[in-house]
């Protein structure tokens, strides 16, 4: 079976961001992860299509969600797959990147999944090993298998991206699913919007492409999704607003607010949720909730994404 | 095809029919119509891609497309019918063979192929056959299909010489 001409076809080992991806990049991850969602819905849910191969979880910052999602992916595919954390790591003991990087490569690993607290950590790395490398999160700059598990819900829900209107609320300085989301979505075709407090949204985030407001009852009528994303309290150095009561009272998705938004709206949060903050439980555990879709197709496309990569030549 | 399935499986119970990807997926399709006519029964056809299964998929030098599986019948207990539009090698039908029974354990898995061509690297046979065409190793075998390319036809070709 031969491909038709002008089809896609993947050909890098590396995942950094998705700013690098084109538009048909883009599509094609979608297209494979929708195909490899009715994989988990088997009796066997597992191919062999990367077996044989080795592929490491580094994660320098704690991550539950991210974490299991890959490796949940790795297996269903058949890869072998091992798991390091920086505590209980020989990082602790001050071993740099790349030696911790080129030892885990000498043990003939395959691809490396990477989550760091330095923005640019996983194309350091991609740059020093033969390894493919998946960026799973580099400091406050792209967490690209989140943006297109985002991309891939929105698309399942609404049917296509091109033209969709879509909200991103809240910490849009220090998310790099923000980053990813606006990258993907505007390859796409979709209206962004970035809403959040004055010193919670970049000074020139409007040359991505993006609108800002600061004020969310104004145009969240006017969305066909709402993303919202997590008060990253722990990377915020500094006071950029007066409290946590505040901050839900003017940016929070109340049973209020979501009063106000178009009955078919959904609503999206990466995880995890400050319950009370950025959203009311009610919306949370809501019918306009998209939060658990999320997390299953995060399996589907984090499978794509190390597919893809993996069988990319080296 | 259709005659001769429904014979050798004394009516159309318990049957399913499915396609490999693509062109095994359209003929599954047309088998489905005939054996309706002919027994006026439904008979499920589902839909593999095998390129997850496949002995040569870190070999081949363009990452091929996957496409979707369905096959939304329960297998267990079935006479499986696959269905492709050429057999050669017989390594399509091998991973298959692996792919369905991932799906369940069917009572018996039969083969049916438009076109036999020879080659085989693998003890694999047909059940049904549409023709067989002796062919030489450096011939292709096109078979197109209205559905996918506008009209229906085989066609044996001479490969394209290697660069």
């Amino acid at each position: 079976m031969n491909a038709p001409a002008g089809e896609t076809h993947w050909t890098r080992k590396d995942l950094l961001s998705i700013e690098e991806l084109s538009r048909e990049e883009i599509e094609l991850l979608l297209q494979t992860a929708e195909s490899f969602k009715e994989v988990s819905a088997r009796e066997v849910k597992k191919v062999p299509a990367l077996r044989g191969k080795t592929i490491a979880n580094l994660f320098f910052e704690p991550s539950t969600r991210t974490r299991t999602s890959f490796e949940v992916a790795a297996k269903r595919l058949s890869a072998d797959i091992i798991n390091f954390s920086s505590s209980g790591s020989s990082t602790s003991k001050g071993e740099s990147l790349s030696d911790t990087a080129k030892n885990i490569e000498a043990m003939n690993v395959d691809t490396i999944v990477m989550r760091h607290s330095s923005s640019g950590a996983a194309e350091y790395l991609a740059r020093q090993v033969k390894a493919g490398v998946v960026n799973a999160g580099d400091g406050i700059h792209e967490h690209p298998t989140q943006g297109l598990l985002d991309i891939f819900t929105m698309k399942e829900r609404k049917k296509k991206i091109e033209g969709l209107r879509v909200c991103l609320v809240g910490d849009i300085l220090h998310s790099r699913v923000a980053r990813s989301n606006i990258w993907g979505l505007k390859k796409l075709g979709a209206k962004v919007t970035v809403c959040g407090p004055p010193t919670l949204i970049p000074s020139s985030i409007e040359r991505l492409g993006v609108e800002v407001s600061y004020d969310l009852d104004r145009v969240i009528g006017e969305q066909d999704v709402l993303n919202i994303l997590r008060i990253q309290l722990e990377r915020q150095k500094g006071a950029f607003f007066p409290s946590i009561r505040e901050y839900a009272a003017e940016y929070g998705i109340s049973n209020e607010r979501i009063k106000k938004a178009r009955p078919d709206v959904i609503v999206m949060h990466p995880g995890p949720i400050n319950r009370g903050v950025e959203l009311s439980s009610e919306v949370a555990d809501g019918p306009q909730s998209v939060i658990l879709d999320q997390v299953t197709n995060g399996v589907a496309v984090r499978m794509a994404v190390l597919f893809h990569t993996t069988m990319a030549e080296r | 095809m259709a005659h001769e399935i429904l014979e050798k499986n004394k009516g159309a119970a318990g049957l399913v029919l499915v396609g490999i990807q693509t062109r095994g997926v359209t003929l599954a399709g047309r088998l489905a119509k005939s054996i309706e006519s002919i027994a006026s029964a439904k008979v499920p056809v589902g839909v593999l891609d095998i390129n997850l299964y496949r002995d040569d998929l870190t070999r081949v030098a363009e990452q091929p497309v996957i496409h979707k599986t369905e096959i939304s019948v329960d297998l267990e207990g079935k006479i499986v019918v696959l269905v492709d539009d050429v057999l050669y090698t017989g390594r399509t039908i091998r991973s298959a063979l692996d792919a369905l029974v991932d799906f369940g354990r069917p009572k018996r898995i039969k083969l049916a192929v438009l076109i036999d061509r020879g080659h085989r690297e693998l003890p694999i046979r047909a059940d049904f056959i549409g023709k067989n065409i002796p062919t030489s190793d450096d011939e292709i075998v096109h078979v197109h299909f209205l559905e996918n390319d506008q009209k229906d036809e085989v066609v044996v070709a001479q490969k394209a010489a290697k660069s």
